[in-house]
């Protein structure tokens, strides 16, 4: 099973007991993002909606591309990849 | 081995130097002068009648001028050193006759004497821009196309505060700022253009005062004020680039939705904790800010609506990120971050880029996207249920 490392944003950290990042398991940017759920039960709310589909709000990056131009959660993933999970922020001030 | 001052003395030694007043009469009877320094420096000055072949072209090019190597020629430079070479080098091709100015143009405009100089730019601006336009990649054409620029600041907070003062020192010509919050003392850890003894001032009154100090040539205009759709597309039509630090959603989205219809380029960052992201939007050409992130977050999920901390120094980082992109899109140079989002993680001190890629599908720049009514514009269905009519409340970080 190919291994990634996720990038958790900000926001998401205190789900992930304040990581920044972390491994997870997994053929697909899918299943990468269900093993996090697993791992971390909280980010599950915050990542998808109550019909299991990817919040609208929340970017998903294969490395340094968004998975929407790619296979979606349906993407493969290779041992080694990074997984970028990016909310928009709004702070300026 | 001599070293190179030594060789330069000798070299000074071989050569005849003539002094400046000797160079203006003997130029006033028709005696060619040439000066040898580079492009950059000639576009900034340079004496009038004057000749200009860079010290590497003059071998190669010094026939094309002066075939006569008997011919009386004046060499000059910044100050003497380099025409003090070339001369040695004409006097190596036969050139017996080529002499240096002592002093170089420095000396030459020490004295008074009349020098040709680049349009656009007084004395004190060549002066005090110099280090902008000895890079050949700004000169003084980009200096000129810095102090033309207009560029609207959105916020003079965290963000705003370092990209004012960089882009004031850089020689933006007009500044506007967008801010209706007054200086509070919080602020300061990291609002660098605001001072203890403004504490309570209007923000863009306190970046007026630090603004005309630091640089008078900058016309500063104060909207204090908040961007709402009735006021937005008449605010920002005067400007060039406008930079987005607004402190949440509503406001983001709005300021996309004018741009694209004005093709207004966004510079746009945003700060929290440790952590900073920043993009450039340039419509039509690259995604705009509804491309990367068609929806806005809920709440939990949007700190800027709730109580968050910042580091200070990043958020100085990520305003200084924004003044580079308005420099470069002011000038015309280097690539900016349209179509990429860099993201800065201070704790690390590492860099993540990501793509960003038009939606054919958007429903603001999209193929077949509506123009949208004025009213609609930074809209979205029930969005005021997850952070307020545009966020009125100050949060912490503010």
């Amino acid at each position: 099973m190919p291994s990634a490392t996720v990038k958790i944003p900000p926001v998401l950290r205190s789900q992930t007991g304040g990581e920044s990042q972390v491994p997870a398991e997994g053929s697909t940017v899918g299943d990468i993002l269900t093993s996090l759920v697993d791992a971390y039960p909280d980010t599950k709310g915050q990542l998808f909606s109550e019909d299991g589909e990817l919040n609208r709000y929340v970017n998903v990056y294969l490395n340094d591309e968004d998975v929407r131009v790619l296979d979606g959660l349906e993407t493969a993933i290779d041992d080694g990849d990074t997984v970028v999970i990016l909310p928009a922020m709004a702070g300026g001030r | 081995m001599a070293s190179a001052a030594q060789s330069m003395e000798e070299i000074k030694a071989r050569i005849e130097m003539i002094p400046v007043d000797e160079a203006k009469r003997e130029i006033a009877e028709g005696v060619r002068i040439i000066d040898v320094r580079e492009q950059n420096e000639w576009d900034e000055s340079h004496l009038e009648g004057a000749i200009h072949i860079p010290q590497a072209e003059v071998a190669e090019r010094i026939d094309g001028v002066a075939p006569d190597t008997s011919e009386r020629l004046i060499l000059q430079c910044r100050t003497d050193n380099r025409s003090a070479r070339v001369a040695d080098l004409l006097g190596e091709l036969g050139y017996e006759n080529a002499v240096v100015v002592e002093g170089g143009i420095v000396a030459w405009e020490a004295a008074g004497y009349p020098l040709v100089y680049a349009k656009g730019l007084t004395p004190e601006q060549r002066n005090r821009y110099s280090r902008h336009t000895l890079l050949p990649e700004v000169g003084v054409e980009g200096q000129v196309a810095l102090l033309n620029a207009k560029v609207l600041l959105l916020g003079a907070g965290g963000l705003g505060s370092p990209t004012a003062l960089y882009l004031a020192a850089a020689g933006v010509g007009t500044i506007g700022i967008v801010d209706d919050d007054v200086v509070d003392a919080s602020n300061l850890q990291r609002q660098v253009i605001h001072t203890t003894d403004r504490v309570g001032v209007a923000k863009t009154a306190s970046a007026r005062v630090a603004i005309e100090s630091l640089n008078p040539d900058v016309k500063v205009i104060e909207h204090n004020t908040r961007l709402d759709a009735s006021n937005i597309l008449e605010l920002i039509e005067p400007y060039d680039v406008i930079v987005d630090g607004a402190d949440n959603f509503p406001t983001r989205y709005l300021l996309n939705d004018a741009t694209v219809r004005l093709r207004k380029p966004v510079v746009s960052a945003s700060i929290l904790g440790f952590e900073g992201q920043i993009s450039t939007f340039i419509p039509y050409e690259g995604p705009c800010y509804r491309c990367l992130y068609p929806t806005p977050p809920p709440p939990e999920l949007a700190p800027s609506c709730g109580a968050n901390g910042v580091l200070g120094v990043m958020a100085g980082l990520m305003g200084l990120l924004q003044a580079n992109e308005v420099v470069k899109l002011a000038v015309g140079i280097g690539d900016t971050l349209s179509g990429r989002l860099l993201l800065y993680d201070s704790l690390g001190t590492t860099f993540t880029e990501l793509k960003v890629r038009r939606d054919p599908a958007c429903p603001i720049c999209g193929e077949d996207a509506p123009e949208i009514p004025v009213e609609e514009m930074g809209k979205f269905p029930d969005y005021e249920l997850f952070c307020g009519a545009p966020a009125r409340e100050p949060s912490p970080v503010a």
